[in-house]
């Protein structure tokens, strides 16, 4: 087996919604999706990166408190999460795919130096930037 | 009124509403589907900060009414929305002087600005520089390319204006500071 980062989690407003965003509108796959009382540990892959999950956490989280959930979720939805990204083959294609099929895009791929990258955001507010590198 | 009057009159009676709402300016007490929407208009204006981003327009996009606007906005982002439409246009000139050879009067107009006066006074107000030294520092030392992605970089460099333009402008010349703000020309 091999060593490193397994899964990365984020905070979401709705587990619900971020599952028909990710694996809808983006293409990833479920890796995990179990319940334990009122806790749902769920878990999704990008196609292409089976050793990598990407967690969908509400920010009711029991280990957290009332307060504590309400300033995450604010900060969530005011779009003040680190940033994210998403290395793509081919920036312009992802972007009509990914519009076309109602991804909410906060930038139009752009070129910079020979790279290429778009910006959107998931129904929650967390950012992610689509780049084409250099081929 | 010329254009550029009408601006810093428009930001002048902003930055005294500030004031006034500063009391209500509990942020834990927003809702978050409001500021997803108040994320959306911030978003737009990202995108097209050369645009013009009228309070009633940014309401539509947020879908909140217009009285309401500008205020929900300054609690959410700490900044009035046109303060915040302001350093997006100054980071973009920022851009376009270091990274074009377009005339600054292009890059004026392109970056929303209606006339070259307003432009160049509000740029050296907020970064200190004037355009034309802003290119000149960038073309004797351009930087090296690295490793962090360049739209990355670039939200970085994002000017920091966390007061109106007429006040910063104002505690720069220093003694006058008793002059009234909304007759600042």
């Amino acid at each position: 087996m091999s060593q490193g980062v397994q899964m990365v989690g984020l905070y979401v407003r709705d587990q619900d919604e971020a599952l028909a965003f990710y694996v809808e509108k983006l293409g990833f796959k479920v890796h995990t999706d179990v319940k334990n009382g009122d806790y749902r540990w769920l878990t999704v892959q990008h196609p292409d990166q089976p050793s990598f999950q990407l967690g969908l956490f509400t920010t009711n989280q029991p280990t957290v408190d009332a307060a504590t959930a309400k300033s995450l979720s604010a900060i969530v939805a005011k779009g003040a999460m680190p940033p994210l990204v998403m290395v793509v083959d081919d920036c312009r294609g992802a972007y009509d795919r990914m519009r076309a099929r109602g991804v909410e895009f906060t930038q139009e791929p752009v070129e910079r130096y020979g790279t290429v990258d778009a910006g959107f955001r998931d129904p929650s507010g967390n950012g992610w930037k689509l780049i084409q590198t250099r081929g | 009124m010329s254009p550029s009057s009408r601006y810093i009159r428009r930001m002048a009676r902003a930055n005294h509403a500030d004031r006034d709402h500063a009391h209500h300016a509990d942020h834990a007490d927003q809702d978050p589907e409001l500021l997803r929407r108040l994320l959306r208009a911030r978003d737009r204006m990202d995108a097209a900060p050369h645009e013009d981003w009228s309070v009633r327009r940014l309401g539509r996009v947020s879908g909140v009414s217009e009285a309401h606007f500008a205020r929900s906005f300054k609690e959410a982002f700490g900044v009035p929305p046109h303060r915040y439409l302001l350093t997006r246009r100054i980071e973009r000139a920022k851009t376009l002087l270091r990274e074009t050879d377009l005339p600054i009067t292009d890059i004026a107009f392109q970056t929303g600005w209606q006339s070259l006066g307003t432009f160049g006074r509000t740029f050296r107000d907020v970064t200190g520089e004037t355009p034309r030294a802003v290119r000149a520092r960038h073309r004797a030392a351009p930087p090296k390319p690295d490793r962090v992605p360049v739209c990355f970089v670039r939200a970085v460099q994002r000017p920091d204006l966390t007061i109106a333009v007429s006040e910063k402008r104002r505690k720069e010349t220093g003694a006058k500071n008793t002059l009234d703000e909304r007759k600042v020309p």
